[in-house]
């Protein structure tokens, strides 16, 4: 499976980022040279190893159910590079995500 | 609007709940409903660099609770997923999820149809998620945006595609509300979003085994508009089909006041959210003690709470069935119940019809809800026993109902202020009946002559006379002896 500069683009276009044509044929090279390397990977048989999710062994990391203080409206707003004097403001955005 | 019978629709729903727990799933803010824009929020749930989540204990009984009240499996290990999507009410720009491994999987629970029989819908799974915040697009130019909800928890129940028309699905729905608001999970209330729900519809010639093309319905807020949006989107699948058309898979938003479901507007990469492991929330693990545990905190479930209210309160089967769909109102019948002085099987039956009949129509006249109902259940049944104990008229009590829901005042003291006290005195009666037949000659002679019906307007008179406050018992005793005396 190789990677090509469409695929490129749709990750592109995924991650809402804009490249130059000479970017793409790049990172389509770097993509390709990952995989490649993940291909020696999976030369190991794996068949009987349970699929990792985390690689340290935590579990039930759990809070009770208290509310506490987090942050004022005026310092939640603070650093926003738009607001009116209870909302963050975007630009206009329709239709449904 | 019934559809083309060769034709049959298969639906699976996606019913999203929230929960009702105190603080959020990943954070300690507040899920409180209507705070200021903006208050209940902290750098976790804004998605500030270098935070972590942390998650909320309460959601995993919550959905346990579920997943044991649908008949599913608790899996023993589960882990959270990153949902990407850009979208300016998703600050982190991924939505905590669960993808691989749902806490809960292949359940059912049972719909009664309206011929009586039951019918099991499959439970595909049910995981743990985060709701988003709220984008507000029609009060600025530009879009304004509130992160109190972002991060509060929502539970996904997805349906396996059993459920064969609109009706059905609005028969699914009852019952998951019936089943999250006895669990006290959530408050089930459609119209303001905690409970939400999406529907996959695809329709396919009956006898034939393969599914149709689907298509996505969302936005029917409302259990009337389940209906109808299921309705529109199974006529319009069929008419497409029937013309030669194909079903193009596409997301369709309900729009109630059209009353027609519109293709949204959106990318294809739109659905592309690239799952993986959030290696920031550690894998959970449920134990069968924790099980056991939540178990035991599991409510009288509402088919067992029925049963019960007919062997343990006499009731008729339906009155049990009316009392019991909505565990508020179970729960304030037991309320009127628990205070009544005399636990007699007639109070009882007193009690449940004032509930079924009076308290409902109050709801539907005022469109409110039990928890808003003015009328708390120990005053209720004050009332229920100055019947019983002939103080108050089961008339007279219609009267002390609507003065109690207007002023709030105990029944007792509106008896006492408004001299409404039954009078069973039969002295008194007498005096006021033997004036009535004085004055209605005619009456009484039809009366000798055979018209029975008369006596029927001797009672409206003397009631009338006494301003309803008569015992209508005594009246009739009273009455008869009287006619029975003037015969000879």
């Amino acid at each position: 499976m190789s990677v090509t500069i469409q695929d490129v683009e749709k990750i592109a276009a995924l991650a809402r980022l804009e490249f130059t044509p000479e970017e793409k044929e790049k990172f389509t090279r770097q993509f390709n040279d990952i995989l490649a390397y993940m291909e020696k990977l999976n030369q190991l048989d794996t068949s009987n190893v349970e699929p990792l999710s985390h690689v340290i062994e935590l579990k039930n990391v759990l809070r009770e159910d208290v509310v506490k203080p987090g942050l004022t409206q005026e310092q939640a707003l603070q650093n926003a590079p738009a607001k009116d004097d209870k909302f963050f403001k975007v630009p206009k955005v329709i239709g449904e995500k | 609007m019934p559809w083309n019978e060769q034709y049959e629709p298969v639906i699976g729903l996606e019913v999203h709940a929230q929960l009702l727990t105190k603080s959020k799933a990943f954070c300690s803010c507040s899920t409180e409903f209507g705070r200021e824009p903006n208050s209940n929020v902290c750098p976790v749930c804004l998605g500030m660099p270098g935070v972590l989540p942390v998650l909320n204990r309460n959601l995993v009984e919550f959905i346990i609770r579920m997943g044991l009240a649908t008949n599913c499996a608790i899996a023993p290990h589960s882990i959270f997923a990153r949902k990407n999507y850009f979208y300016p009410d998703l600050p982190k720009g991924y939505q905590i999820s669960q993808y691989e491994e749902p806490i809960c999987s292949n359940g059912w629970i049972e719909i009664e149809l309206e011929d009586g029989t039951r019918k099991k819908i499959g439970i595909t799974r049910i995981h743990m998620e985060e709701d988003a915040g709220k984008s507000i697009h029609d009060q600025d130019s530009d879009t304004l945006v509130d992160m109190n909800r972002c991060g509060v928890p929502l539970i996904e129940i997805v349906s396996e595609p059993d459920i064969r028309s609109p009706r059905e699905s609005y028969l699914y729905m009852h019952k998951i509300r019936q089943t999250v608001t006895y669990l006290g999970i959530c408050d089930g209330n459609m119209e303001e979003g905690s409970l939400r729900c999406d529907a996959n519809v695809s329709v396919r010639k009956k006898g034939e085994t393969k599914l149709g093309t689907k298509t996505e319905v969302k936005n029917m807020n409302s259990f009337r508009f389940v209906e109808k949006a299921l309705e529109y989107e199974i006529n319009r699948q069929i008419d497409l089909l029937e013309s030669g058309e194909k079903i193009i898979q596409q997301t369709l938003l309900w729009d109630s006041n059209k009353g027609i479901a519109a293709p949204m507007r959106s990318k294809e990469e739109a659905h592309d959210y690239r799952y993986f492991p959030d290696p920031d929330l550690a894998p959970v693990f449920v134990d069968e003690k924790w099980i056991a545990g939540v178990k035991k905190t599991l409510p009288e479930f509402p088919t067992a709470r029925r049963d019960r209210f007919v062997s343990e309160y006499k009731l008729p089967k339906y009155d049990a069935d009316v009392l019991t769909a909505e565990k508020e109102l179970a729960d304030y019948f037991e309320g009127v119940v628990k205070n009544l002085v005399k636990k007699t099987d007639e109070s009882f039956k007193l009690a449940s019809n004032w509930t079924m009949t009076d308290v409902l129509r109050v709801l539907n006249e005022q469109h409110i809800v039990l928890r808003d109902f003015p009328l708390p259940p120990n005053h209720h049944a004050e009332m229920i026993n100055l019947i019983v104990d002939g103080t108050i008229s089961g008339k007279i009590a219609k009267d002390v109902f609507e003065e109690m829901l207007k002023s709030k005042d105990s029944p007792k003291s509106i008896v006492e202020k408004n001299g409404l006290m039954q009078v069973s005195d039969e002295g008194a009666i007498e005096r006021v009946i033997d004036e009535i037949l004085t004055n209605n000659k005619g009456q009484v002679e039809e009366y000798q002559s055979g018209k029975e019906q008369v006596f029927g307007f001797f009672v409206g008179q003397t009631m009338k006379a006494m301003k309803g406050k008569a015992n209508p018992k005594v009246v009739n005793e009273v009455l008869r002896r009287l006619l029975e005396q003037m015969k000879k």
